[in-house]
């Protein structure tokens, strides 16, 4: 590709692991007078106990509660009056915490992470104080407006069969209003250990001195085993299947269709380019689906079609999707969308590529690399996710040369996937006023 | 690796106290080399240097207020059209040729002005300049490009008009701003679907003008020579804008609260707004330390009280809302329906409390460190710099306004910001608007406030 002449960031990379099992991760970067410190757990809403979906993310704000020398609301006021800012996330296969902070917090900021890992205050007070705050957070991002969780809530339990996959990650009321101490101090037992997380450190600092530190605050904490990881995955799909939702909010009809993917970690080769594939399809005005559904037929309003139910290509173990969905145009029906979609699969997959559109597409494809890794947050985000998921930050950096050995004849393979009869279907009947 | 099995202590056998590491010594940041022309159009351009990834940001920024019912949705419609085609470039054409050069770029309008936005491969800056530089000159708004657009966007439209926050935010914007055109920021689809090519064609050649305009750069860029390319690309880019300042802000009068019924809503957003101050005045520091303090961070009052405390909201929030005319402090809270009528009573406490009361020296220092630092992480990125600089830029202030800010902050006492609390916090100055389901929430707030039904 023609772009051979830019220089692909590197990040030199320190790596040790302590006597408790944690795995640490170390990538200086002296440009600025800031630090991020990320600690990623190898647990997330896959890993939850049947009747208590949402539990991941109800531990998730548990974490911030107060730990074993903090009061509640200290970690805020800490980090807060450092000048940084904190957030955790509850994802498919792992939770993440972390912070950004001056350079001159960096102890500060380990200390706070090491405490709520040595042990979190969990106390009936928190737990139903947290579990209310999550039926507003539930309420304000799914079910007080128009198509909430579509389609990242909504696709699997089309796409999948089994519990871990399918299931609501947000939680249904009832699980999470069930939700006892007890299961939050087991699932912390249980999850929580040093051996099953991965803390990084970016930015402005020596790293023989950040070792230290890391020391310092973590290595007093007590080991304990590290789960096993269960095996999630799943038969492939071998027919359509289709499902249909009443919206009584969304004034316009919606659909997502999602396609089983190649596992991302062990299949990396073959999932890179289902990356590639999506902005083929329908990243700009030049993608193939704006062409045609929204220029050409006109059947779509909006569309976008991307790897990882949660937009979350390089972060996600098997089994995953690639996903498509739009909403429609007044009078077109999810089968004219699906249907023409099918027709640019099969072009793709019989015709190939045009001259030149791999080439541009993987400029634009590099260029986002680049733009979500100028934040340090998301450099640090992107660098934990590769370690704890890939086992290998160095993924990052490789990334450049591997989406330029993309081939036409890999994203055409991977287009030849997309059949009718590997998709799993969701409508979103709209009951809204217009 | 040890193997001990030991179950963690929890809230019940606290281990012995560890002391939180203190504070080491300030680091200084470096400020990055820029440099600054107005070209002979008008343009002002700035180029900053933060070579963090191989990329470089744009925003350009047209001067684009306008006072005319149709404005809102003409504006719109151009927006969403001036990249559907140019004298030598077909909408496909154009965007193809973007992504063969790594680039990004949208066009976006709102009350204010017009941002022509977007980041390219640091390879590609010249070609993407001149790409921009042919969509100013010969932006051709095709008839049936335009046909489609509009079409979609009036579904789009509809769309967001479904989202509460839409909704609730232009009920507060319509009492807040009166007659003023930021009252009516969001076009209607019906107004969308009217727009015709000839109209865009008139407005692009009116408005879409250098005067008055900034373009920023931030990236992997030398800036004096960053500033000889944008000469080169859009030094044929002239001519003057009708454009004229929108009127002042009317006051903010305190009027009963409004209830806007939406049927089936599982929550009621709350929405606050009241006065505030330009970046400029003097007692803005004090406002924003003041404001932090209340319900601008996590660590807020505001956050402490309703949803670590009391669990009634996910995210409340208070910030100062800063548009070319004026700046207005707006509080937002989402939260369960029956819990309303208390969600509204205790912002009222806690607006009441930062009136009457200063703010401790803890919770002063506190925050003043936070507006420090998150203004810096704020400005770390090359994208969230280009942004910043493009919206001070366009309300008069630049570089030297972010350089000195922290100085600023650094000064202001307990005294300024219970002075700024009592201004601008005061609960009897605050306008209220609810949307939700009116039938339950209807009667418990009447209890609290007089409540009027839209």
């Amino acid at each position: 590709m023609p772009r051979a002449s830019l220089p692909a960031p590197s990040y030199p990379l320190v790596r040790t692991v302590l006597d408790n099992g944690l795995r640490v991760l170390l990538a200086p970067d002296r440009s600025s007078p800031v630090v991020a410190v990320a600690v990623y757990y190898d647990v997330g809403i896959r890993s939850e106990p049947e009747g208590r979906t949402g539990f991941a993310h109800l531990f998730e704000h548990l974490m911030f509660q107060g730990s074993a020398n903090l009061e509640k609301l200290a970690h805020f006021r800490y980090v807060q009056s450092s000048g940084g800012t904190f957030n955790g996330s509850t994802h498919l296969d792992y939770t993440n915490y972390f912070e950004v902070l001056p350079s001159n917090a960096l102890s500060r900021g380990l200390f706070l992470e090491a405490d709520r890992m040595r042990s979190p205050r969990i106390t009936e007070d928190n737990l139903q104080n947290q579990i209310a705050v999550v039926k507003e957070e539930i309420r304000v991002n799914v079910l007080n407006r128009p198509y909430g969780g579509f389609p990242w809530l909504l696709l699997p339990p089309v796409l999948f069969d089994t519990f871990p996959n399918a299931h609501n990650g947000y939680g249904d009321f009832v699980d999470l209003e069930s939700a006892t101490v007890a299961d939050a101090t087991d699932f912390f037992d249980r999850y929580y250990a040093p051996a099953n997380a991965v803390l990084t450190v970016v930015g402005d600092f020596d790293p023989d001195e950040a070792l230290a530190l890391v020391g310092e605050h973590f290595a007093d904490i007590p080991g304990r085993p590290r789960p096993v990881r269960p095996d999630f995955t799943e038969a492939p799909l071998d027919s359509e299947r289709r499902k249909s939702l009443p919206d009584p909010l969304a004034p316009v009809p919606a659909v997502a269709a999602g396609w089983r993917v190649p596992d991302p970690v062990g299949s990396f080769g073959d999932y890179l380019p289902y990356l590639v594939l999506g902005e083929v399809l329908s990243d700009g005005d030049a993608s193939r689906l704006e062409q045609r559904l929204v220029q050409g037929d006109r059947t779509v309003t909006q569309l976008a079609a991307y790897l990882g139910l949660m937009g979350d290509p390089f972060d996600v173990r098997d089994p995953t999707a690639f996903v498509l969905q739009a909403h429609q145009a007044p009078n077109a029906t999810a089968d004219q969308v699906l249907d023409a979609a099918t027709e640019e699969f099969d072009r793709l997959a019989t015709d190939g590529l045009a001259a030149g559109e791999l080439d541009r597409v993987r400029a634009r494809l590099l260029a986002q690399v680049f733009r979500d890794l100028d934040p340090m947050l998301g450099r640090t985000q992107a660098l934990a996710a590769a370690e704890l998921v890939h086992g290998r930050a160095e993924l990052l950096a490789e990334l450049p040369g591997r989406l330029a050995g993309v081939t036409a004849d890999q994203v055409r393979t991977a287009a030849a996937t997309l059949r009718p009869d590997r998709r799993a279907v969701l409508e979103i009947a709209p009951g809204g006023a217009k | 690796m040890t193997a001990a099995v030991e179950t963690p202590a929890l809230a019940e056998a606290v281990p012995p106290r560890k002391l939180v590491p203190p504070l080491g010594p300030v680091p200084r940041v470096k400020q990055p080399t820029s440099a600054e022309r107005v070209l002979p159009s008008g343009l002002r351009v700035v180029a900053v240097r933060r070579p963090g990834v191989p990329l470089v940001e744009l925003r350009l920024r047209v001067p684009f207020g306008g006072t005319a019912a149709s404005h809102p949705a003409r504006g719109s419609v151009l927006a969403n059209t001036m990249l559907a085609g140019t004298a030598e470039h077909s909408q496909v054409e154009l965007a193809a040729e973007l992504q063969s050069l790594g680039a990004d770029l949208s066009v976006s309008s709102d009350s204010d002005r017009l941002i022509v936005g977007g980041a390219v491969l640091r390879t590609g800056l010249g070609a993407l300049l001149r790409l921009v530089a042919e969509v100013l000159e010969t932006a051709s708004y095709p008839t049936r490009e335009v046909a489609g657009e509009r079409s979609r966007l009036a579904e789009r439209l509809a769309i967001l008009r479904s989202q509460p926050s839409v909704l609730v935010g232009e009920a507060l914007n319509s009492r807040l701003y009166g007659s003023h055109p930021y009252a009516r920021e969001l076009a209607t689809p019906e107004a969308v679907q009217a727009v015709t090519a000839a109209q865009l064609r008139k407005l692009h050649s009116d408005r879409v003008r250098p005067e008055g305009s900034a373009l920023v750069l931030v990236g992997d860029l030398s800036p004096a020579r960053a500033l000889d390319t944008v000469e080169a690309a859009l030094g044929g880019w002239t001519g003057e804008s009708t454009a004229r300042p929108l009127p002042p802000l009317p006051p903010v009068r305190p009027q009963p609260l409004l209830l806007v019924d939406r049927s089936g809503s599982v929550q009621a957003s709350i929405r606050l707004g009241g006065p505030a101050v330009r970046r400029e005045a003097p007692d803005y520091p004090a406002l924003q330390l003041a404001n932090l303090a209340f319900g601008g961070y996590f660590s807020s009052r505001l956050v402490e009280n309703i949803r670590e405390d009391k669990g009634y909201t996910y995210g409340p929030h208070s910030r100062i809302s800063h548009s070319v005319a004026g700046s207005r402090l707006v509080i937002d809270a989402d939260v369960a329906t029956a819990v309303t009528a208390p969600a509204l009573l205790e912002i009222d406490y806690e607006l009441g409390r930062m009136a009457t009361l200063p703010i401790t020296v803890e919770e002063l220092e506190n925050v003043r460190q936070y507006a420090v630092g998150s203004l810096a992480l704020s400005i770390s990125t090359q994208a969230g710099l280009a942004s910043t600089l493009s919206a001070l830029i366009g309300v008069g202030l630049g570089l030297d306004w972010l350089r000195e800010h922290p100085r600023r902050l650094a000064a202001v006492t307990l005294e300024e910001t219970f002075a700024a609390a009592r201004t601008y916090l005061a609960p009897s100055g605050m306008l209220a608007v609810v949307l939700g389901e009116a039938a339950e929430i209807h009667e418990p707030l009447a209890t609290l406030v007089p409540v009027e039904t839209a």
